[in-house]
């Protein structure tokens, strides 16, 4: 039978996953994509402790996993359109040139 | 159900660990979407049904999309090789892994609280009216949230002006 265990381990795992792919990758989408990652593992630890809660549970659990959801959405829309902005000024979107080599300006870092 | 949540929970892991290992970004977007579905069946397991579909109406119909949009924009389908130095790899995967221990150590023991019994497959109609009576004011704000960041994106990703640069 599954536990809340075995969610709890697959949530933390998944979390792990998306914190290395933040912590290594060069790439901003990829930043992006491990950023989601572990909203997935935090929607997946609600969703868990909703199913072996109280018996008959309130969706607070549910709903809380839908509005972040919609959150991480928008996050993903506003993330992409920055790197796609960041792209169309720098020409790249390698998270360590644009940390070393971006144009300087200051007003380079504040409009983009 | 074991077998089920074993097999969903193994293609949202093969799915994560590819999407951030892979070195084609294309690829890495495709099993995020991998990923992203599987957690869907993980959430079906659960009995969250209207969870998972809208897990799978967002993240893979969705923000999967957006991603190879973005990528397809930003013209940059290989990372370039060799840009991937070996210290700050190790680091980010040595901390990830710390991450992973405390979060572990932390979780209960096996064989903790059972699920509630089945059978209770009203919790849609429940959802939707605690949406809209205990957390309505949370909605309305969700909604204007999400009409902001849909002007905000496009105000973001909108081509700049030459007298502007």
């Amino acid at each position: 039978m599954t536990t809340l265990h075995h969610y709890l381990v697959l949530s933390a795992l998944l979390f792990s996953v998306g914190l290395a792919g933040v912590l290594t990758r060069r790439n901003a989408i990829l930043v992006l994509i491990g950023i989601e990652l572990m909203l997935n593992a935090a929607n997946l630890n609600l969703v868990a402790f909703w199913r072996h809660g109280a018996h008959p549970a309130p969706v607070d659990g549910l709903v809380m996993v839908l509005f972040v959801v919609a959150v991480a959405a928008a996050e993903a829309a506003v993330g992409l359109a920055l790197v796609i902005a960041l792209h169309r000024r720098h020409r790249t979107t390698n998270l360590d040139e644009l940390d070393s080599d971006g144009d300087g300006g200051s007003e380079g870092g504040a409009a983009s | 159900m074991e077998t089920a949540f074993l097999i969903v929970s193994a293609i949202t892991l093969a799915g994560a660990v590819a999407a951030v290992s892979l070195r084609n970004l294309v690829h890495c977007v495709l099993a995020a979407a991998v990923a992203f579905a599987g957690l869907a069946g993980v959430f079906l397991t659960l009995e969250a049904e209207f969870v998972a579909f809208a897990q799978l109406l967002v993240y893979v119909g969705a923000v999967s999309i957006l991603m190879v949009m973005a990528l397809g924009l930003t013209r940059h389908v290989t990372a370039p090789a060799g840009a991937r130095a070996w210290a700050p790899w190790t680091v980010g995967v040595g901390v990830a892994l710390l991450v992973l221990a405390a979060v572990v150590s932390a979780v209960p023991a096996a064989g903790g609280p059972q699920p509630a019994g089945s059978g209770w497959v009203a919790a849609v109609r429940v959802m939707g009216e605690t949406l809209m009576t205990r957390h309505v004011v949370a909605l309305e704000v969700l909604g204007l949230l999400l009409t902001a960041a849909l002007i905000g994106a496009g105000v973001i990703a909108l081509p700049r002006r030459k007298d502007e640069e």
